[in-house]
């Protein structure tokens, strides 16, 4: 590689990669990078579709503070968030524990376990629906035929939550368990092998190596699930569409229905730099922790 | 833990993720009349086609899905060809100012679309996008996954191949297309993979941009249909099955290199 850095050597160019970098950066620069500046300048504005605009300096964020909605909406997104994350890591991990062997056919129950993560999350809504209803769906069925009580899974305020946590682990699980299965795949044997003399059970071979062998992984897996969980929306779109109330209405379902439903596009703007901030600075630790991918060396 | 015992874990958590998926295929097939008649079965009594034949006779599903795979397909060659070329320019070039742009690229992780929903309504509004497949086929085409995954391919290829092109008085259009591109087949199916399904599975974006019914995507038709406050489950049900052939055809043909490239790429993100 050290004919690279050469000066003058035939890679170094201009013209010719500025072309082929082109079509990428005018993309980004005006569907990405313009949107994130007017967002923020939006969020100083009163503004509506209707009705025009001007501005108003910091009052939307002054209004924030004080709308209840607001709060309710982040709370539910954050208690989502607090809850789901810690499982569907653990689901994750414990899934790949069992399926990271090189055995014959193991790559078949990866492949099952991976299933759920492409379907899309309307289609994952619907098939959960569909088994979850409080009339037509079988496992209120199974429940209601063995001697017990109809289930509201998705239409009483305590049972929605927990349902759209369950299935955002279903239908997630098999995402983070293949990183999981790479991160235990790359450990070395050798450790093992040494354990294993050394008269280690599968319990202290867990904590002792794996564990802090894929703690990488992991951090990874746990900003990556934190991200997702913020911008969650499609899967409670169709699932309860934030009820029962706004038991289920997160963040990205209130800014939504605020800049369309409300044509309060500036102060949905405000709520959507808020947004914006939680991801960019997990983002920013997710890079940092990446650090090594990204640098050229 | 014995063989046995992790073969049943194995298999238990076989019915777990796949029984809701396996539920929602066998109900397609059952007649309305059975589909909420109790003692429940699981296995249709009566397996039919019929809903499915419903479904397909009404011209909107149809349409539909023509949206669905003009959308994935279109954009699938967008982003392949698009983030090739970055990946390329990023990898094989020398010059000021690529690692900025790199990081820049990536760092657009940053902004999802969930947080530039108004701008972006306004935007396509602006650019009259609005209820067009162009505005939800061009925007998300520029993915930074892809570009990363590219660039970490391509800087596996030998600068020597380039080098001996370059004597030989090759252009760099023709270093690209005729060298390059043909070695980087396999990072080409798996962008192509991902980007379909993204694509395919997206809802957000459509869900901004298209109004008009015309216009609607499978996942845009199905939420919609969700929302009704009758829902058609007989419909409905055979709808989202037909949905998910094309990703099930996906998933099988690329399964060993799926699951390969996601240990490689999804790390990252």
């Amino acid at each position: 590689m050290k004919k690279n850095r050469m000066p003058h050597s035939s890679f170094h160019q201009l013209r010719a990669p500025l072309l082929f970098l082109a079509p990428n950066m005018l993309i980004f620069f005006i569907f990405i990078i313009i949107p994130a500046i007017s967002g923020l300048r939006m969020s100083l504005y009163d503004w509506s579709i209707l009705g025009g605009h001007s501005f108003t300096g910091f009052a939307n964020y002054i209004d924030l503070i004080k709308d209840s909605s607001f709060w309710k909406s982040l709370g539910n997104t954050i208690r989502y968030v607090l809850l789901t994350v810690p499982l569907l890591t653990a689901s994750a991990l414990g899934v790949a524990l069992i399926v990271s062997g090189q055995e014959k056919g193991i790559s078949i129950f990866r492949g099952f376990y991976y299933l759920p993560t492409m379907l899309s999350f309307i289609i994952v809504g619907i098939s959960w629906r569909w088994i979850l209803g409080d009339e037509i769906g079988i496992l209120n069925y199974i429940i209601t035929s063995t001697g017990g009580e109809t289930i509201r899974w998705l239409t009483s305020p305590a049972m929605a939550t927990a349902s759209l946590i369950f299935i955002t682990v279903w239908a997630q699980t098999g995402f983070y368990m293949v990183m999981f299965v790479g991160g235990l795949q790359a450990i070395p044997d050798t450790l093992f092998e040494a354990a294993k003399i050394d008269g280690a059970n599968k319990f202290q071979i867990f904590r002792s190596i794996k564990f802090p062998m894929i703690r990488p992984t992991m951090l990874v897996v746990l900003v990556l699930a934190t991200i997702n969980a913020f911008k969650a929306f499609e899967l409670i779109f169709v699932l309860t569409k934030g009820g029962p109330g706004t038991a289920t209405k997160f963040l990205v379902q209130s800014i939504y229905q605020v800049a369309f439903e409300e044509d309060r596009m500036g102060y949905a703007s405000s709520m959507a730099v808020v947004l914006m901030i939680v991801i960019g600075i997990l983002t920013f630790i997710q890079f940092r922790m990446n650090k090594k991918e990204y640098s050229n060396e | 833990m014995n063989k046995t015992g992790g073969l049943i874990l194995k298999l238990l958590l076989v019915f777990i993720f796949f029984f809701p998926i396996l539920w929602i295929i066998f109900s397609s097939l059952k007649p309305q009349s059975e589909l909420f008649t109790f003692p429940l079965s699981i296995f249709p009594d009566n397996p039919t086609l019929e809903n499915y034949r419903e479904a397909l006779k009404s011209g909107d599903f149809i349409r539909y899905f023509y949206n669905s795979t003009f959308v994935a397909v279109v954009s699938t060659v967008i982003t392949i060809t698009i983030n090739i070329m970055a990946g390329y320019a990023l990898s094989k070039y020398i010059f000021k100012g690529r690692d900025t742009i790199f990081f820049i690229m990536i760092a657009t992780l940053m902004i999802p679309l969930q947080v530039i929903l108004v701008p972006i309504f306004i935007l396509e509004k602006n650019l009259g996008l609005l209820n067009s497949l162009w505005g939800i086929i061009i925007p998300p085409a520029a993915t930074p996954t892809g570009i990363f995954l590219a660039r970490q391919y391509m800087m596996t290829i030998p600068n020597s191949l380039i080098e001996a092109a370059r004597i030989d008085g090759g252009g760099e259009w023709f270093i690209f297309h005729r060298i390059i591109v043909p070695l980087a087949k396999p990072i080409i199916a798996t962008i192509a993979i991902f980007s379909f399904m993204w694509r395919w599975n997206d809802f957000l974006w459509p869900f901004i941009v298209i109004a008009k019914q015309k216009k609607y995507t499978l996942q845009l038709a199905l939420a919609n249909f969700v929302g009704q406050y009758d829902i058609d489950w007989s419909k409905l049900l055979s709808m989202t099955v037909i949905s998910i052939i094309p990703l099930i055809i996906v998933f099988l043909i690329f399964q060993k290199y799926f699951i390969k490239g996601m240990t490689s790429g999804g790390v990252k993100y």
